[in-house]
């Protein structure tokens, strides 16, 4: 097993965003994490990277363990380096150059000499069809383009898995293509990645495995050809079809 | 204008400038170095929010904003031989200039840490960078960039405000003017000319703002 969760909770102010969230990954599935806006996909994910602490759950990533709500500096840093983090905003380093934005967590984090390093981004980049913007600072790049720096980045360090928090909802409509195109390969590749997305016809086509998030619970999960085209529950119905709807209109 | 007075300026001018290049200018660079520093560990430690630390850098910005640098040069100076802490007069104004303005850059730096985005330093922790990397490689160059404006004004009234450095003896150009007309009495005049002194100096700092302001422009300036 590459990930298993087990009971995440996490209450924001009163409000039960998760409320014992369990579930497992297996070396190069890729989940899809749907459901509605507000259903704790999202804080799912940010909870799992330590970018916020749970009040509870575990996680064994291929083969550590650690308490979400009380894990050590150490134990972050370790479980982190066997992760990478692709946002919804892109988050590049907006004072590095393309190469610099793939190469810092090698050099800076990982202590890699600079050659060894720029070999590597350079690999990266070229997986993303990014390699010849290598000068360029993210501020001259389209929002899809920053999106595949941005996926290099996250494959510099050779990550056991990649969590994808809504990569492609801050694109304009045309700029979706390139950015799915590049995680379509990854999938093919046999890269984990557990994707939290609003984009159907990635989580039909491409994903492995759904899970239907709603009110800080798992409500449905299994295989996506089953999710898609025997949905169980009623909720999961509605949801589906009012995704149909929007999509006709 | 009368040959006399004509004659006291000519005469003075190199003298001023004089002390102004090896006292005003001097003094200005070494207590803007302090004020740097106490500004970049100041915002630092508020930024990180290290507790204990944290209420210690507050107070400090809350005396140093709420009392006049004339007075707090008098304390530095004239106040603390009584507790047998004897600083020469240069070292005194130095100290008292650095911390004064730290003070007032530790804000600016603290905002414009602030404006460094929140995702680009979780970004950071994604990528295994540590908190002290991640500002370094990442918060202050940027926050640099935007606190470049503020720093360069900074930097022209520190200049301005060593002159308060006069009135605790420190023989600098200022001072440099007051001994002269004590001689001459012409005020009027040589007090207009170390005004155009501390103005030719000022002119000088903006072109430099000016042009560090068109080098930090570097990372996409056009776009972003």
């Amino acid at each position: 097993m590459m990930l298993e969760v087990r009971d995440v909770r996490k209450n924001f102010d009163g409000l039960q965003v998760l409320d014992g969230i369990s579930f497992d990954v297996e070396k190069s599935d890729v989940v899809a994490i749907l459901g509605p806006s507000g259903s704790g996909k999202t804080t799912l994910l940010r909870c799992l990277n330590f970018l916020e602490k749970a009040d509870a759950g575990r996680i064994v990533l291929d083969g550590r363990q650690a308490d979400l709500n009380r894990a050590t500096k150490a134990e972050i840093a370790a479980l982190r380096r066997k992760t990478a983090f692709v946002f919804q905003n892109f988050n590049l380093f907006l004072n590095k150059t393309v190469l610099d934005n793939v190469t810092l967590g090698l050099t800076a984090g990982a202590g890699m000499k600079k050659t060894e390093a720029r070999e590597i981004a350079v690999e990266m980049l070229e997986k993303v069809g990014m390699a010849d913007k290598i000068a360029s600072y993210p501020s001259q790049l389209s929002g899809g383009q920053q999106q595949r720096v941005a996926i290099a980045r996250a494959l510099a360090s050779r990550p056991e898995i990649i969590f994808f928090d809504e990569p492609t909802s801050a694109l304009d409509p045309e700029l979706i293509g390139e950015v799915l195109t590049v995680m379509r390969r990854l999938a093919e590749e046999g890269m984990t990645m557990l994707v939290v997305t609003h984009e159907m016809s990635f989580a039909r086509n491409v994903s492995s495995k759904v899970l239907f998030l709603e009110g800080g619970r798992i409500t449905e999960s299994g295989p996506s050809k089953e999710f898609f085209s025997n949905p169980k529950e009623e909720r999961t119905k509605a949801f589906l079809r009012s995704i149909e709807y929007s999509k006709e209109s | 204008m009368n040959e006399r007075l004509w004659s006291i300026l000519v005469e003075s001018f190199p003298k001023l400038l004089g002390y102004g290049i090896r006292v005003t200018v001097p003094l200005t660079v070494f207590s803007f170095s302090i004020a740097l520093a106490v500004a970049l560990l100041v915002a630092l430690i508020q930024y990180a929010k290290v507790r204990g630390l944290q209420q210690i850098c507050r107070f400090y910005i809350w005396i140093t904003r709420g009392t006049p640098l004339l007075v707090q040069l008098y304390i530095v100076f004239f106040g603390l031989p009584s507790l047998g802490i004897k600083l020469p007069a240069f070292t005194a104004a130095m100290l008292v200039l650095g911390f004064n303005e730290g003070a007032y850059m530790s804000e600016t730096i603290r905002g414009a840490l602030e404006g460094v985005s929140r995702g680009q330093i979780e970004a950071g922790y994604c990528v295994g960078l540590t908190f002290p990397k991640i500002m370094w490689h990442i918060a202050l160059p940027q926050a640099f960039r935007t606190a470049f404006p503020a720093l360069g004004n900074s930097m022209i009234s520190m200049l301005k405000e060593t002159s308060m450095a006069a009135t605790i003896s420190v023989m600098e150009m200022f001072r440099q003017a007051q001994v002269i007309n004590g001689r001459v009495y012409e005020s009027l005049g040589l007090y207009l000319e170390v005004a155009l002194i501390y103005l030719l100096f000022c002119t000088f700092l903006t072109f430099l703002q000016r042009r560090g302001e068109k080098r930090l422009s570097g990372y996409g300036g056009k776009n972003s």
